[in-house]
C-alpha cells in the first residue's frame, strides 16, 4: 500500500554559489525506516530542509529536481504545508524551546495537526517518553541532552506525521542514551510512521533503518539495502570504524609494541 | 499624605496605560525582532478614528471602531511594509519602521492641525472622594480598564494556542515553522494587537485631565518606549514593572515639582529618561529582559 511514499527526484540545492546537493535521488517508502549517512558537509541536513522547505530561512534554494509525497508536490508548499501533508522535520541539534514548559512545547508541536487530535497524540507521547510527563511544568532549557532529544522527537510526534524526518537524534548522547533514542524510533515506526534518519551513527542507524543511501558531497555515493551497505567493506571502514584485514593487522603490532597501560601510582 | 496617595494612584493609572502601550511594543519585538518605531502613530491613528466618529455614533461604539481600526493600521504596516523586508537586518527594520512613522504622523497631524479633538468619554472632569483622597472618575476607569486589558491579554499569551505560537516564534522562527506556525499570521496578529492595545491607551492619554486628542499627543506616547525598555524589550513582565515605574516616577516628579524647583522646570517630562538611563547602565538588558538593546 505505498499511497505515501516521499520521492526525491534528481534534488540539487545549495547556498548562493555553493552547491550542497546534487541530483539526488531518494525513496522512503510507505511504512519504511531509511538512514542518509555521510560525513559532515556531505548534504544531510540540506536535504532535509529542501524537503520541510525551510532552506529560505539559511539563504539556500533548491535549483531542480522535485520532491513528492504522495500524490503532493511538497517543493511547491510553505514550510507550515510540509507540516500538513504530513511530514514533519525534528531538526539537527533538539531546537526546544528551551524557554517554554515542556508541556508549552508539546502543545507548539500540536499547531500544525487537526483540531482535537492533540489529547490522543499527547497520550501516545508519554506513553513513548514517560519522563515527560514528570517533567511537564518545567522549562525545556533546564532537562538533559538525552530528555531534550526525548522532547524534540515527541514534539515532532504531536503534529501526526505519516512520516518522520530525523536529523541526528542521537548526536552528543552517550551510547546507552543514544541506543535508547534508537529503540524509542523502532517503536515509533511500529506504531505506523514512516521514517527518514539522518546520521553520522552508522552503526546504529543501520541498525534501524532497512535501506540506506550514502552522502558524499552532495551526491548518492551507495545506497541500497540496510544489511547490505553494513556488511560492505567501504561502508565499514568509513562510516562505522571497521578497519580491513591488513590495517587491523598493523593495529594490532603497534598495540603489542606499545607499553601496556598501567594504573598510575602516587 | 493625602497628596502622596493621591499621586500614587494617579501615578499607577499612568503607568497601567502606559504598559498597554509597552505590552503592544514588546509583542511586535518578540514576534517579528522589530523595534517599532512607529508606535506612537498606531497610537495616534486609533484616537484619531474614535475623535472623529464620536459624535455621530456614540462614544462606545466610536471607541470600537477605533480600537479595529488601529488593528487595522497595524496590520497593513505589517502587511504592506515590514513583510518585504523581511530576513533584513534589525537595524534596517528599526529604520524602516521611522520612516512609517514620518508617514502616518506627518499626514494625522495635517489632518488636526492645531485642533483638540475630545474623545466625548463618559467621565468628564467628575471626582470620586475615596476617604480623604480625591481621584478623577478618568484615571480609576484607566487603572480599571488597563489591568483588565492587560489580564486578559497575558491569559491569552499563556494558555491560548495564540500564545504558544507567539512565544514559539519568538524563540526560534525556524523550529517554530517547522511545528507548522504560520510566521507571516503569528507576525500579522502581533501588529493587530498592538495597535488595538495602543488605541485603548490612546483614549486614556486624552481624557481629563487632558483636553483631548492634539498633535502633541503622540509624544506623550513616546512614553512608553522608557517603560517597554526599562522592563526589557522582549518581556511581557517587563512592559508591565517598566510602564508602572514611568507612570508613578513621572506623577511623583510633577506632583512635587515645587519641591524639585532647584533641578529645573519640566522635570516630569524627563525623569522617565533619567530612570530608563540609571536601570540600563546596572542592567543592559532591562530588568525582567534578555537581550540587549544593541544587540536588536
Ligand atoms: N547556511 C549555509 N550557507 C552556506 N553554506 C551552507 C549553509 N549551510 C550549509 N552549507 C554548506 O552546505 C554543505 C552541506 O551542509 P549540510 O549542513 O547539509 O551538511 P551535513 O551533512 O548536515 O553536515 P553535518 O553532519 O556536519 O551536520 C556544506 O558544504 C556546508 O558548508
Ligand atoms: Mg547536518
Amino acid at each position: 500500500m505505498p499511497h505515501a511514499a516521499l520521492q526525491v527526484g534528481a534534488l540539487t540545492a545549495g547556498y548562493g554559489p555553493v552547491r550542497a546537493l546534487r541530483e539526488v535521488t531518494l525513496t522512503v517508502g510507505d511504512g519504511a525506516v531509511v538512514a542518509v549517512l555521510g560525513g559532515n558537509g556531505a548534504g544531510k541536513t540540506t536535504l532535509l530542509r529542501a524537503i520541510s522547505r525551510t532552506l529560505g530561512f539559511h539563504g539556500g534554494a533548491v535549483a531542480g529536481g522535485e520532491i513528492s509525497f504522495g500524490e503532493t508536490r511538497l517543493d511547491r508548499l510553505a514550510a507550515p504545508e510540509v507540516v500538513a501533508a504530513g511530514v514533519v522535520q525534528v531538526p539537527e541539534g533538539r531546537r526546544v524551546f528551551a524557554r517554554m514548559t515542556v508541556a508549552d512545547n508539546l502543545r507548539a508541536g500540536a499547531l500544525g495537526a487537526p483540531r482535537g487530535s492533540r489529547s490522543v497524540s499527547l497520550e501516545r507521547v508519554h506513553d513513548l517518553f514517560p519522563v515527560l510527563l514528570e517533567r511537564a511544568a518545567q522549562p525545556a532549557g533546564l532537562l538533559s541532552g538525552g530528555e531534550q532529544q526525548m522532547l524534540a522527537l515527541a514534539r515532532g510526534l504531536m503534529a501526526q506525521p505519516k512520516l518522520l524526518l530525523l536529523d541526528e537524534p542521537t548526536l552528543g548522547l552517550a551510547p546507552l542514551a543514544a541506543e535508547r533514542i534508537a529503540e524509542r524510533i523502532r517503536e515509533i515506526n511500529r506504531q505506523g510512521t514512516s521514517v527518514l534518519l539522518v546520521e553520522q551513527n552508522a552503526a546504529i542507524a543501520l541498525r534501524v533503518a532497512s535501506e540506506a543511501y550514502v552522502l558524499e558531497t552532495g551526491r548518492v555515493a551507495l545506497s541500497g539495502p540496510a544489511a547490505e551497505l553494513a556488511a560492505s567493506d567501504e561502508v565499514r571502514r568509513r562510516y562505522l570504524g571497521v578497519v580491513d584485514e591488513d590495517a587491523a593487522a598493523d593495529a594490532e603490532r603497534i598495540a603489542d609494541a606499545a607499553p601496556v597501560l598501567r594504573r598510575w601510582q602516587p | 499624605m493625602t497628596t502622596f496617595f493621591e499621586l500614587l494612584i494617579s501615578g499607577i493609572s499612568l503607568g497601567a496605560v502606559y504598559a498597554l502601550i509597552a505590552l503592544g511594543f514588546v509583542v511586535i519585538f518578540r514576534a517579528t525582532e522589530v523595534v517599532n518605531f512607529a508606535h506612537a502613530s498606531l497610537l495616534f491613528a486609533g484616537g484619531y478614528v474614535t475623535a472623529l466618529l464620536t459624535d455621530d455614533i456614540g462614544f462606545w461604539a466610536a471607541l470600537i471602531v477605533g480600537i479595529a481600526g488601529a488593528a487595522v493600521v497595524g496590520s497593513l504596516v505589517e502587511f504592506l511594509v515590514i513583510r518585504r523586508y523581511r530576513g533584513r537586518d534589525h537595524s534596517v527594520l528599526a529604520i524602516v519602521t521611522i520612516g512609517v512613522d514620518i508617514v502616518l504622523l506627518t499626514d494625522l497631524t495635517r489632518r488636526i492641525g492645531t485642533d483638540v479633538l475630545p474623545l466625548g468619554d463618559p467621565w468628564g472632569d467628575k471626582i470620586v472622594q475615596i476617604g480623604p483622597l480625591a481621584i478623577p472618575e478618568t484615571r480609576i476607569a484607566a487603572l480599571l480598564t488597563a489591568a483588565l486589558v492587560i489580564a486578559v491579554f497575558l491569559l491569552a499569551f499563556r494558555y491560548t494556542s495564540w500564545g504558544v505560537a507567539m512565544r514559539a516564534a519568538a524563540e526560534d522562527r525556524e523550529a517554530a515553522a517547522l511545528m507548522g506556525v504560520r510566521l507571516g499570521r503569528v507576525s500579522l496578529s502581533a501588529w493587530a494587537v498592538a495597535g488595538a492595545l495602543a488605541a485603548i491607551a490612546a483614549l486614556f492619554l486624552t481624557v481629563f485631565p487632558t483636553p483631548g486628542l492634539e498633535r502633541n499627543t503622540s509624544l506623550v506616547a513616546l512614553k512608553a518606549f522608557p517603560a517597554a525598555i526599562i522592563g526589557g524589550l522582549d518581556s511581557t513582565t517587563g512592559a508591565l514593572a517598566g510602564g508602572l515605574i514611568v507612570g508613578v516616577t513621572e506623577a511623583m516628579v510633577t506632583g512635587y515639582q515645587d519641591e524639585l524647583s532647584f533641578l529645573g522646570r519640566g522635570l516630569g517630562e524627563v525623569a522617565p529618561y533619567l530612570v530608563m538611563l540609571l536601570i540600563l547602565l546596572a542592567r543592559p538588558a532591562g530588568l525582567f529582559g534578555t537581550r540587549e538593546l544593541t544587540r536588536v
